[in-house]
C-alpha cells in the first residue's frame, strides 16, 4: 500500500505510481497535457518564448528529477508548475538586466487604477457614482465566439501580454490555467490580500480589453 | 419630503449607499467569497437593484470563463520525442 497524501487526486496518484514505474505512456499523456500550457505560463516569466522553450525544458527534467521523491503535498499539476517558477525566476534574474524579474507584490504598476473608466459613472447628483453609461450585453456564448475568431482570440492575448507582469502572472495561474488562491498565493509567495488585488486589476483590464472590442466602447483608462 | 427623496432614502437604508463604481471595484472580492456579511448583503441589493451592475457582473463572469477556455498549440512531435526519449533514459539510469 502506498501512503495516501492529501493534496493528490486518485487519478494524480495513479499516474504517480506509474510514471515511477517506467510507464512511458504515462509520461506522455503528461507530456500532452501540460507542455502548451507551461510554455504558456512561462511566458508570463521570462522575456522571450526562446528562453520559455528552454525553461519548459528544464522543468521536465526537475520533474524527472524529482519525481521519487515527491511526497504528494499538493495536485501533481501544482508541483509541476512550482518547478517551472522557480526554474523560470532562477533564469529571470540570471537572463537580463534590461527585464528584471520584479518582486511581486502590489507594487506603482498596479496602484489605484479604477477598474472602470470613469467617465461610465455620473460625476454629479444623487447618483453619483451610479452608471451613466451602463455596461453592454453580453450573449452566453461569448468566450466560443472570442476563442472561435482569430481577431478575438488575438485581442485576448493581446490583453493578458500586455498586463504588468505580476498582475500576468497571477491572472495566467488562476483564471488561464485554473489554479486555486491558496495555491497561487503559496507559488508565488505573496498574501492572499495582494493576490486577490493583482487579480483584480487583472480582469478589470481583460474585461475593459474584450468590452472595447465587442462594443467598441469603454475607452481605456 | 417627496415621494422620490423618501424612496431614496429606503434604498439607501437597504443598501447602505453602495455606488456602482464601488461595486466595479469589490467584484473580485464578492467573486473570490471574501466580503464580509454585511458588505454581501449590500452587495447583493444593489445587484437586485441594479441592471447596470448585474450586467457588469455578467461580463466579469463570461471574461473569466473565456480566460479559462484558451486553446493551447499541441506539442511539436519533435519535442515530444525528445522528452520521451528523456524518460527512456531515465528509466534505465
Ligand atoms: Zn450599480
Amino acid at each position: 500500500m502506498e501512503d495516501t497524501p492529501t493534496g493528490l487526486t486518485p487519478e494524480d496518484a495513479k499516474q504517480l505510481r506509474s510514471l515511477r514505474n517506467g510507464d512511458e505512456a504515462a509520461f506522455a499523456a503528461l507530456v500532452d497535457r501540460y507542455h502548451s500550457p507551461l510554455l504558456r505560463l512561462a511566458m508570463a516569466f521570462v522575456p522571450s518564448h526562446a528562453v520559455a522553450e528552454e525553461v519548459v525544458q528544464e522543468t521536465w527534467l526537475g520533474v524527472l528529477e524529482g519525481l521519487s521523491r515527491f511526497e504528494g503535498r499538493s495536485s501533481l499539476k501544482t508541483w509541476i508548475y512550482r518547478i517551472l517558477i522557480n526554474r523560470a525566476k532562477t533564469r529571470g534574474v540570471r537572463e537580463s538586466r534590461s527585464v528584471p524579474f520584479s518582486p511581486l507584490g502590489a507594487s506603482s504598476e498596479d496602484a489605484d487604477e479604477p477598474a472602470v473608466d470613469p467617465a461610465r459613472f455620473r460625476s454629479t447628483g444623487y447618483w453619483v457614482d451610479h452608471w451613466a453609461e451602463p455596461p453592454g450585453v453580453w450573449d452566453d456564448d461569448t468566450p466560443e465566439k472570442l476563442l472561435l475568431s482569430k481577431e478575438g482570440l488575438a485581442q485576448i492575448e493581446k490583453a493578458i501580454a500586455g498586463l504588468p507582469p505580476a498582475q500576468r502572472k497571477v491572472i495566467t495561474l488562476r483564471d488561464v490555467e485554473g489554479l486555486s488562491s491558496a495555491e497561487v498565493c503559496n507559488i508565488l509567495a505573496i498574501s492572499e490580500t495582494n493576490q486577490r488585488v493583482l487579480l483584480h486589476r487583472a480582469r478589470s483590464r481583460v474585461r475593459r480589453a474584450l468590452a472595447r472590442y465587442l462594443e467598441g466602447g469603454d475607452s481605456p483608462t | 419630503m417627496t415621494r422620490d427623496d423618501l424612496k431614496n432614502q429606503v434604498i439607501d437604508y437597504l443598501a447602505g449607499k453602495l455606488t456602482c463604481k464601488e461595486v466595479t471595484e469589490a467584484i473580485t472580492d464578492y467573486l473570490e467569497g471574501s466580503l464580509s456579511f454585511v458588505e454581501w448583503v449590500r452587495f447583493q441589493m444593489h445587484l437586485g437593484m441594479c441592471f447596470g451592475c448585474r450586467r457588469y457582473l455578467r461580463q466579469m463572469r463570461l471574461t473569466i470563463r473565456t480566460l479559462g477556455a484558451l486553446p493551447v498549440e499541441p506539442i511539436p512531435p519533435a519535442i515530444r520525442d525528445e522528452l520521451i526519449q528523456r524518460f527512456r533514459s531515465w528509466k534505465g539510469g
